[in-house]
């Protein structure tokens, strides 16, 4: 499935975000996730499911002023 | 003590979290600042999230308040998404509002500042928003739900210092009981020392001190430059005048001729 993951595209088969994220090696209490321009909850990855050309956003905390 | 959105804070000086030569150093600024509150921010990353949760680790191990900030957002939506994240993340209604308008001064755009501040404001959060000095565009962000003001003094990073100090006396007399906040622009102690002697109620700084020579001890300069700046405020200062005034008592001089 081609899917937009922080702005490249990517073929990826993930059928929800908590999916996705696994399969990424992504990890942690500190994700921040948004798909086509939407927060998705923590608790609502697992249920959140992923169409073709999905824009994913996966934030992370940063040196910020 | 200085009370924004309810909490009280200890310290007048709230330090950025970018550009430190290291997070040793970063770490010890912060410390040596004795600031309550630093700001940082959320950006894409491709190391499966360890990169983030490293410095996420590092920021909950220095004891202070977090106050994410929407740096770089150009566009409402854009900001009030990651306002959302940041509260994901961060687990706190706080967020520095920034809405980038001007690419080269990194200007507020104060029209989907305005916009984001109302937005947000009603989705629970307590609004930081980034701004000019003009009293306008405050009012409005009062209106909006905004409880404290954060103009700008001079370009982010410049380390110009307070290039309109009229628009910040103005701002500071128009606004007595609204936390007001100095962000962006200042450069030196003597910066921070000016606009808290204006009576301003803190100043929030990055490069100043990240960028400085030896950033642990401009990190303990600019904490005593604004501490002493809101005393000296507080004490009530001389208005300068254009004739000279003897400082020595006249009566009682000797006279020898």
């Amino acid at each position: 499935m081609r899917l937009i993951i922080n702005g490249e595209a990517q073929n990826i088969c993930a059928n929800t975000l908590s999916e996705l994220l696994r399969l990424m090696d992504y990890e942690g209490e500190w994700l921040a996730t948004a798909v086509n321009g939407e927060l998705v909850h923590r608790e609502d990855r697992a249920d959140h499911a992923l169409d073709e050309n999905d824009r994913i956003e996966i934030l992370t905390p940063m040196q910020g002023g | 003590m200085l009370t924004l959105y309810g909490a009280e804070i200890a310290s007048r000086l709230l330090l950025g979290t970018a550009r430190y030569p290291s997070p040793a150093i970063l770490t010890e600024a912060v410390q040596r600042s004795q600031t309550a509150i630093v700001t940082v921010s959320l950006r894409r990353e491709t190391a499966g999230g360890r990169n983030g949760g490293a410095f996420f680790d590092m920021i909950r191990s220095l004891g202070v308040r977090v106050l994410p900030n929407t740096a770089g957002c150009h566009g409402v939506s854009e900001a009030v998404l990651t306002a959302k994240m940041a509260r994901e993340v961060f687990q706190t209604s706080w967020i520095k509002l920034e809405v980038i308008g001007n690419h080269d001064t990194l200007q507020p755009d104060v029209f989907g500042l305005v916009e984001a501040a109302r937005i947000l404001s009603g989705e629970g959060f307590e609004v930081f928003p980034y701004t000019t000095d003009d009293l306008v565009v405050a009012e409005r962000l009062l209106e909006a739900g905004c409880k404290v003001l954060m103009p700008w003094c001079a370009p982010i990073g410049s380390a110009a210092g307070p290039l309109n100090l009229s628009a910040l006396r103005a701002m500071r007399a128009h606004f007595p009981e609204v936390p007001l906040i100095v962000d962006a622009g200042i450069g030196r102690p003597s910066h921070a020392a000016t606009v808290m002697e204006l009576g301003f109620d803190a100043v929030l700084l990055n490069t100043a001190v990240a960028g400085a020579g030896d950033p642990v001890s401009m990190a303990e300069a600019f904490a005593r430059a604004v501490a002493a700046g809101h005393q000296a405020f507080g004490a009530g200062m001389l208005e300068p005048r254009e004739m000279a005034v003897p400082s020595t008592p006249v009566i009682g001089r000797a006279v020898f001729a």
